[in-house]
C-alpha cells in the first residue's frame, strides 16, 4: 500500500499523530545535539542549532578533566562492561539450560526464588554487599561487577535466566533426545545442541547486559573510587561537578558520545530489542 | 459406586497416564547434572543475595558504622525513624508522589502510543524507532546532563515558553517545579511500556472487534469493552514493573537536582545512600532499606489484591462459558 493510498483510508489522522509525538519525542535529542555545538553564550539562544558549529566543545571536553583524556575512561568501562557481559552470557546460558532441561528436587522452589529476587530491591543487599566486597579488598576493582555476573545475579541477571528458560522451553527437544540417545552428556547437549540454537535469545542478553551495565551509575557510584578506574558515568559527573563554570557545551558534547554505543547496537539489532522486551511478560 | 469401570474414567485415567509419561520424557530426571548446571545461581543467590538480606535484618538492629563492629541495639533505628526523622518522612512523601505521578502517566501514553502504532501502516518502523529512542539512553548519566540543561534558566523549556511570552524560571531550581521536571523525563522514557503493551495489543484478535462492528458498537467502545479487558494482565505487568521501579529512582534525582532544592525531590534512595555512604551508618541505612521493602511489598500486594476486580484472563472466560 502507497502512503497516497493509505492516506485515503483514512490514516492520516494515525499519521499525524504518530508525527506529533515522533517529534515531541525527539525534540529534545535535537536540541542536544545542536546545544553540544554552542557557546555557553548561545545557550540560551531560540535557534535550535548555532549560528557557527563549536566543534572544539568535542575536541577540548574530551581532554577537560586534568590528566585523564575521555579514551581512558571508554577502556576501563569496555574493560568493566565486556567482562559483565560474557560472564553473564555464559552463567546465566548455563542456569537457564538446567531450569529448562533437566529435572531435579526442589528446582520449582530455586525457579520461584528467580522470579522473586527480579522484583527484589536492590537496597535490601546493598550495605552488606557493600561490607562483604569491602572485606575482600574488592572495593576499587571492577571484581565486585564480574564475581556477581559470573554467578548470574550480577544486573538483570534474574531477568536474563528467566527469558533465556522461556527461550529454551520453545526448542523442540528432538534433536537433545537423539543426541542423547547417541551418548552426549548433559553438557554435550548444552553445548553442541542447545547454545547454538539459543544464539537469537543470547543476541538479545548480551545487548541488554551491555546497555544496563553501561548505564549502570549507581554500582559504579559505590565500587569505584579512584579516578583512574572510573567509567564513563563516572567521569562524566566528575566533568559537572569539577567545572566552576559550567561548560555546557562540552558537558552536552561528552554525554552526546556516551550514548553512541547504546544507539549504534540499537540501531543495528533493533529486532532483538523489540523481542527481547517483547518476550519476557507476554507469554505465561 | 463403581466408578473404575464407566467408560469415561477409564479414558480419563488413560489420559492421566499419557499425560505422566509424557511429563516424564518432557525432562530428565537428573539431580546431580541440574544441580551442577544452576550452580552458579545458586551459590550466587545464598552469598550474594539470601545472606546479605538476613544480615541486612540483622544490622538494621545494630549501630553498625562500617568502621566500628556492629551493637545490638534492638528497635531503636526504627523508632527514631518513625518518630523522629523529618528526612525520612519527607522523603517518603516525596517518593510516593514522584510513583503516583510517574508511573499512570507512564503507562497512560505508553498505551496510547502503542495503540497507534498497532496497524500496519506506512513508516511504522521509523515511529516506533523515534518514540522508542529516549528510552534508549535510560538512566544515564547524559540524559541527566541533558535534563538539567533543558530545565535550566537558559534551557529550551523556558525558549520554547518565551515565544509565547511568558517569563521561563529556573525549573530544576524550583521547589514547586522540581518534582515535575523529574517526572517528565520518566514519562519520557515509555518506549519500553510501549513496546510490551504493543505486543499485547498484537494477540489480540481482529475476531473480537469485527464482531463487535457488526453489533455497532463504537470505537470508545470497543477499547473498553475489548482492548482494555483483553490488555489487562499486561497492564498489571507493567504497573507492577514500573511502581517497583519508580520507588527506586536514584541516578536522575542525584544528578539533576541532588534532592533539592529544599529537599523537594529528596527520593528514598538518595536519602538511604545518604544514611549509608555520606554518613556510614550502616545499621540505619539497613533499617530504611527494609522499610523500603515493606512499602514496595505493600504496594505490590495492593495492587495484585486489586487486580481480581480488573484483570480479565481469558481462560477464565473460556471456562465461565
Amino acid at each position: 500500500m502507497n502512503l497516497r493510498l493509505s492516506l485515503k483510508n483514512g490514516q492520516w489522522k494515525r499519521h499525524l499523530l504518530l508525527l506529533v509525538s515522533s517529534v515531541v519525542m525527539m525534540y529534545p535529542v535535537f536540541w542536544w545535539v545542536g546545544a553540544s555545538l554552542k557557546t555557553n553564550s548561545e545557550m540560551g539562544s531560540p535557534s535550535l542549532f548555532p549560528s557557527v558549529p563549536q566543534w572544539s566543545n568535542y575536541i577540548s571536553g574530551w581532554t577537560a578533566i586534568p590528566n585523564y583524556s575521555f579514551t581512558h575512561f571508554y577502556m576501563s568501562t569496555f574493560e568493566l562492561v565486556f567482562g559483565v557481559v560474557l560472564l553473564t552470557l555464559v552463567s546465566c546460558s548455563l542456569v537457564a539450560f538446567g531450569f529448562a532441561r533437566l529435572d531435579f528436587p526442589l528446582k520449582n522452589i530455586w525457579f520461584a526464588l528467580v522470579l522473586v529476587t527480579l522484583m527484589l530491591p536492590s537496597q535490601v543487599t546493598l550495605v552488606p554487599q557493600y561490607v562483604m566486597f569491602n572485606a575482600f579488598g574488592w572495593v576499587d576493582t571492577y571484581l565486585p561487577f564480574w564475581v556477581p555476573s559470573s554467578l548470574g545475579v550480577g544486573v538483570g541477571g534474574s531477568f536474563f535466566i528467566f527469558l533465556l528458560v522461556q527461550f529454551i522451553r520453545g526448542i523442540p527437544r528432538e534433536l537433545d533426545e537423539s543426541a542423547k540417545i547417541d551418548g552426549c552428556s548433559y553438557f554435550g547437549i548444552y553445548w553442541r545442541i542447545v547454545l547454538p540454537l539459543t544464539k537469537p535469545a543470547l543476541v538479545t542478553v548480551g545487548i541488554y547486559a551491555f546497555l544496563w551495565n553501561w548505564d549502570d551509575f549507581f554500582g559504579h557510584l559505590i565500587y569505584i573510587n579512584s579516578i583512574d578506574k572510573y567509567t564513563v558515568q563516572l567521569a562524566l559527573r566528575l566533568f559537572m561537578d569539577t567545572q566552576s563554570a559550567m561548560e555546557w557545551g562540552q558537558m552536552l558534547a561528552m554525554s552526546l558520545i556516551s550514548i553512541l554505543p547504546a544507539v549504534i547496537i540499537f540501531l543495528f539489532a533493533q529486532r532483538h530489542f523489540v523481542e527481547g522486551i517483547a518476550s519476557t511478560g507476554i507469554k505465561g | 459406586m463403581n466408578a473404575q469401570h464407566s467408560p469415561a474414567s477409564q479414558a480419563e485415567t488413560r489420559r492421566a497416564r499419557q499425560s505422566f509419561r509424557s511429563k516424564i520424557k518432557e525432562r530428565w530426571e537428573s539431580p546431580v547434572a541440574g544441580y551442577l548446571f544452576i550452580s552458579p545461581w545458586l551459590i550466587g543467590f545464598l552469598v550474594l543475595t539470601l545472606w546479605p538480606m538476613i544480615l541486612s535484618a540483622y544490622y538494621s538492629f545494630t549501630d553498625y558504622s562500617l568502621l566500628e563492629a556492629p551493637n545490638w541495639i534492638g528497635t531503636k533505628n526504627y523508632s527514631l525513624i518513625f518518630t523522629n526523622d523529618s528526612l525520612f518522612a519527607q522523603s517518603l512523601k516525596v517518593t510516593l508522589l514522584f510513583v503516583v505521578l510517574s508511573v499512570p502517566l507512564k503507562l497512560i501514553s505508553a498505551l496510547l502510543v502503542a495503540m497507534l502504532l498497532n496497524k500496519d501502516i506506512k513508516g511504522m518502523s521509523t515511529y516506533r524507532l523515534f518514540i522508542y529512542f529516549p528510552s534508549l539512553i535510560g538512566t544515564s548519566i547524559a540524559v541527566a546532563i541533558l535534563w538539567r540543561n533543558m530545565f535550566g534558566a537558559d534551557g529550551f523549556i523556558n525558549q520554547i515558553i518565551g515565544f509565547f511570552g511568558i517569563q521561563g524560571i529556573s525549573w530544576i531550581n524550583n521547589p514547586e517545579t522540581a518534582l515535575s521536571t523529574l517526572v517528565i523525563l520518566v514519562v519520557w522514557q515509555f518506549g519500553s511500556s510501549m513496546v510490551i503493551f504493543l505486543a499485547g495489543l498484537k494477540q489480540i484478535s481482529r475476531d473480537l472487534y469485527e464482531a463487535s462492528s457488526v453489533d455497532g458498537a463504537s470505537k470508545l467502545k470497543q477499547f473498553f469493552n475489548i482492548t482494555l479487558p483483553m490488555l489487562s494482565p499486561i497492564i498489571l505487568f507493567n504497573l507492577v514493573l514500573q511502581t517497583i521501579n519508580s520507588f527506586q529512582m536514584f541516578t536522575q534525582a542525584f544528578i539533576i537536582t541532588q534532592g533539592g532544592p529544599v529537599n523537594s525531590t529528596y527520593m528514598y534512595a538518595l536519602y538511604l545512600y545518604d544514611r549509608a555512604f555520606g554518613r556510614l551508618q550502616m545499621g540505619y541505612a539497613s533499617s530504611l532499606a527494609w522499610i523500603l521493602l515493606i512499602i514496595i511489598g505493600i504496594a505490590t500486594a495492593i495492587i495484585f489484591l486489586s487486580s481480581r476486580y480488573w484483570v480479565f484472563y481469558e481462560h477464565e472466560r473460556k471456562g465461565k462459558a
